[in-house]
């Protein structure tokens, strides 16, 4: 097949061009590169870098540990805080985070890069197959943690290391969540979502159930029937659809869904992908699946986002990125229909927006935009099948600050609890903090 | 355009960067190369007795300290005077002198502790025709072993009979290299100067080891897993240098004596400093060692728009101007009352004053004001000791204000005072003397 093939096809691209589109983003700091980034820090008092991670990492310290040689030593400092610290340095959006609030910016505007000194350190540990943490004896108490994504995960480490014996359910395959099926795969290179999962699992003292759904498999009554606690990690399984005419049509698909497949195939030029997209959305998943629908050889790509630029949920460093992979992101345009052919999409029709009295509406102009595929990424939504009466409010599980619901002896975190980011790093921080919580309960 | 030429005990070079004797300047091609590059003149590396020339080690020679993304701040060195024939050296130098007419060509020599020996190498070094010598009285590793270098230095008498010889024995200018490893540099800058010597030249490196293998438990530079004191040099030296040129400006009996000022000489402010402290050239070694012959270059340019931007015309304009400002602990004037300064928009809020006084010193400078990051200096606490200026990583972002007479000192609640008022006369000293009814 063609480059230029139109419809939605696979091997777009040669074989070398797929190697290097999906190579990693920024490769792993070599020890000279890490030592030379690691000598920018202040070691700042009360640092920033600190306050503004969700996970609390003492950055100055790892980042000194690093400058003196001791990336195993730094490590630790990442993984007592965060223990998926190795995916967190891949996929955090730094530039709003940590780096965002290091001093460096403020004299010189180019922060220290603490992402990629994270990387490296986590990388030298887990290539070393160091592992920092044992598992105390088995205290006889049982917790269920439904979800092995970063939530779940973090919350089944942190038990199991207090001796609790774990049981973690996943409705998929594989555990990880959406580190291992959500994340851009050229974020997430060299398998290191199961890597990483194999190396907090190692602990000890967790077992995962995949394939086991909450609410088809099993309820939430049933849980708490088995175990002392429950967490519940779930995400955000559903996702919002694109409700104008012509959704049915072949082509029209959900960008998780495209962003997951990607990840799992292992020969991404069997990847079909139209000559022309466009992706409905101006999120993260939107950016992602932007982008690597250009990689997988798709002529044009435009992201179409009905608000303004100032009101995308994509970093700017993400938007930036699309940008330099050849997205076009367009502004203030809404789908008012899928135009289709015999059954295939052959384009859109967007509205014109604007805001009016703070309200957005449509000014009455359309625009066609012809493709062959539209990736709808316009929002997740909790899947509330199994919660029984558990308190749910605007689409999140209702969590007190330790995490608790309003169910005793159920806890939940990440993406499907109120108060994250939608972030792996505060998934991690919950689901953590959540444990500590079970762990003072049940004690 | 300020005129930067040298006139050092006679010895005239169109600029006072000289390189020092030592590794790169062991050749003739290597001093062509620096000439060309702009060194106003050359001390050659240190030239031993007639007979079989010296060996140095087979491995390392130079073990090095560094700061932040590898900045080498000190280096030093095992290396021996020349291992190359006498009369190869002395060949050289008559030839580069003669092709150079307008640089400054000084040997460095090193010969046994005896009168003949010193009698013998001297006319030969005179027939090179080099602009004048320098006794080698300070390196402190292998020579000073065997009696020479350092071993001479630290024995004031000793440098005072050798440099009676060369006084007696040529014509040609005497610069005396002074060894740092003594307690007090002054002793031999006497002897020497009582030996009748044209000028010192100091410091030579310092006794030091840079490391240990960690593995290997070798001190390092490591040589088949031994080590030994080497000579240390570069930047990390410079104070140390600073105070011994200083002292030998203002002591009452050297007081006077030319002095070529060496020691971490990287930049043309280190050379101008040097200079102020009395300093009449200096010597460069392990900048060029680190950058290459071309850093002169930095060095004259520099000092060329300083001199222009202050109107001083020649070097006699600024030179030796900080000496009189040298003086004891006890004539401090303990009424002058200064505050550190943050300035807030220079400020990055790295919080490294605060914790820095806040856990080492007088907790006088906030982290937080209203609930906001904020860093402040708190009057009533703040001696003025200057280590937030020390660790501030922006320049000139925290100063020293100095408090005006008549302003009140919120540390003390008392009224800074136009008077100057030293320890000598202090209350609190019972040596304190007191005037005269």
């Amino acid at each position: 097949m063609g480059r230029l093939e139109p419809g939605i096809h696979s091997g777009r691209l040669s074989p070398a061009e797929y190697d290097k589109n999906f190579s990693e983003l920024h490769p792993v700091f070599s020890d000279h590169e890490a030592l030379v980034a690691s000598d920018r820090c202040y070691f700042c008092y009360d640092a920033p870098c600190m306050t503004a991670c969700p996970t609390s990492i003492d950055v100055p310290l790892f980042i000194r540990q690093i400058s003196t040689g001791n990336a195993i030593g730094a490590a630790k400092t990442i993984f007592d805080q965060n223990i998926m610290g190795g995916m967190c340095a891949r996929v955090c959006p730094t530039e709003t985070l940590c780096e965002q609030a290091c001093v460096r910016n403020t004299a010189e505007e180019r922060p220290v890069e603490i992402g990629r000194l994270q990387r490296y350190a986590t990388d030298k540990a887990m290539n070393a197959g160091k592992q920092f943490y044992t598992r105390l004896n088995s205290n006889g108490k049982s917790v269920g943690v439904v979800g092995a994504g970063p939530a779940g995960l973090a919350a089944a480490h942190r038990l199991a290391m207090h001796g609790f014996n774990v049981m973690v359910y996943d409705h998929r395959e594989k555990a990880g969540g959406l580190n291992e099926y959500g994340i851009a795969t050229y974020k997430a290179t060299d398998d290191i979502a199961q890597k990483e999962a194999d190396y907090i699992l190692s602990i000890g003292g967790i077992d995962v159930l995949d394939g086991e759904m909450l609410g088809r498999d099993f309820s939430l009554a049933d849980l708490r029937s088995r175990h002392d606690a429950v967490f519940l990690g779930i995400g955000l399984g559903g996702v919002n659809a694109l409700t104008v005419e012509g959704t049915h049509e072949f082509g029209v698909v959900d960008a998780v869904e495209f962003i997951a497949n990607l990840r799992q195939a292992e020969t991404k030029s069997d990847v079909p992908v139209g000559r022309r997209v466009v992706v409905i959305g101006g999120g993260m998943t939107a950016v992602d699946a932007a982008v690597q629908a250009k990689l997988l050889g798709a002529e044009e790509v435009t992201m179409c986002y009905r608000r303004g630029q100032e009101h995308m949920n994509a970093s700017l460093f993400e938007q930036e990125l699309a940008a330099s992979k050849g997205v076009l992101i367009r502004h203030w345009l809404a789908p008012k229909a899928v135009l289709s052919h015999g059954g295939h999409v052959t384009g859109i029709t967007m509205a014109y927006t604007h805001l009016e009295n703070g309200l957005l509406k449509e000014t009455g102009h359309t625009i066609d935009i012809a493709c062959d595929q539209i990736l709808t990424a316009i929002g997740q939504t909790l899947d509330i099948a199994g919660l029984d009466t558990i308190k749910v409010e605007k689409g999140k599980i209702v969590i007190d600050e330790e995490g608790k619901t309003s169910v005793a002896g159920v806890w939940a975190g990440g993406d499907c609890a109120t108060g994250g980011e939608d972030l792996t790093v505060s998934a991690v921080a919950m689901g953590r903090d959540a444990a500590m919580s079970i762990i003072k309960a049940l004690a | 355009m300020a005129d930067i030429r040298n006139n050092f005990v006679g010895i005239k070079s169109p600029n006072p960067f000289w390189l020092a004797s030592a590794p790169p300047t062991d050749k003739a091609y290597n001093v062509e190369r620096a000439y060309a590059a702009g060194w106003g003149g050359v001390v050659w590396k240190t030239l031993g007795e007639e007979g079989p020339p010296v060996v140095n080690v087979n491995g390392p020679r130079y073990g090095a300290i560094w700061g932040a993304d590898r900045r080498l701040l000190g280096l030093n060195n095992i290396e021996l005077i020349t291992d190359r024939p006498l009369q190869i050296n002395l060949q050289e130098m008559k030839a580069v002198k003669k092709k150079w007419r307008d640089r400054a060509l000084i040997a460095s020599i090193m010969v046994p502790c005896e009168e003949e020996a010193w009698k013998a190498i001297l006319p030969l070094v005179e027939e090179t025709e080099a602009d004048g010598i320098e006794l080698n009285f300070g390196c402190p590793h292998g020579m000073s072993e065997r009696g020479m270098g350092a071993a001479v230095g630290q024995v004031p008498e000793y440098v005072e009979m050798v440099v009676r010889w060369c006084k007696q024995y040529t014509r040609m200018p005497v610069i005396t290299k002074l060894t740092p490893n003594v307690t007090d540099i002054r002793r031999p800058a006497r002897a020497a100067k009582n030996g009748g010597t044209d000028a010192v030249s100091l410091i030579n490196t310092i006794n030091s080891i840079t490391g240990v293998d960690l593995d290997t438990g070798s001190p390092m530079p490591s040589i088949d897993g031994k080590g030994t004191h080497g000579g240390y040099c570069g930047p990390a030296v410079k104070p140390i240098a600073l105070n011994m040129v200083a002292e030998i400006a203002r002591d009452a009996e050297t007081y006077g004596l030319p002095i070529s000022g060496i020691g971490g000489v990287t930049t043309w402010r280190d050379a101008a400093e040097f200079l102020m402290l009395g300093a009449g050239n200096v010597q460069v070694c392990t900048a060029a060692m680190t950058y290459g012959f071309k850093i002169v270059q930095e060095m004259i340019t520099g000092l060329e728009a300083w001199m222009d931007e202050k109107g001083y015309a020649t070097l006699d304009d600024f030179r030796g101007k900080a000496v009189p400002n040298v003086t004891d602990w006890q004539y401090l004037n303990l009424n002058y009352i200064a505050k550190a300064h943050i300035d807030q928009d220079a400020c990055i809020k790295c919080g490294r004053c605060h914790i820095a006084c806040e856990d080492t010193s007088h907790q006088a400078i906030t982290n937080m004001v209203n609930g906001v990051r904020h860093f402040e200096v708190i009057e009533e606490e703040c001696v003025a000791c200057n280590l937030c200026v020390d660790v501030c990583p922006v320049e000139n972002c925290i100063t020293m204000v100095e408090k005006q007479p008549g302003d009140i000192d919120k540390r003390t609640g008392k009224v800074v005072s136009a008077d100057y008022a030293n320890w000598t006369t202090h209350p609190n000293n019972p040596m304190a003397k007191v005037a005269a009814e």
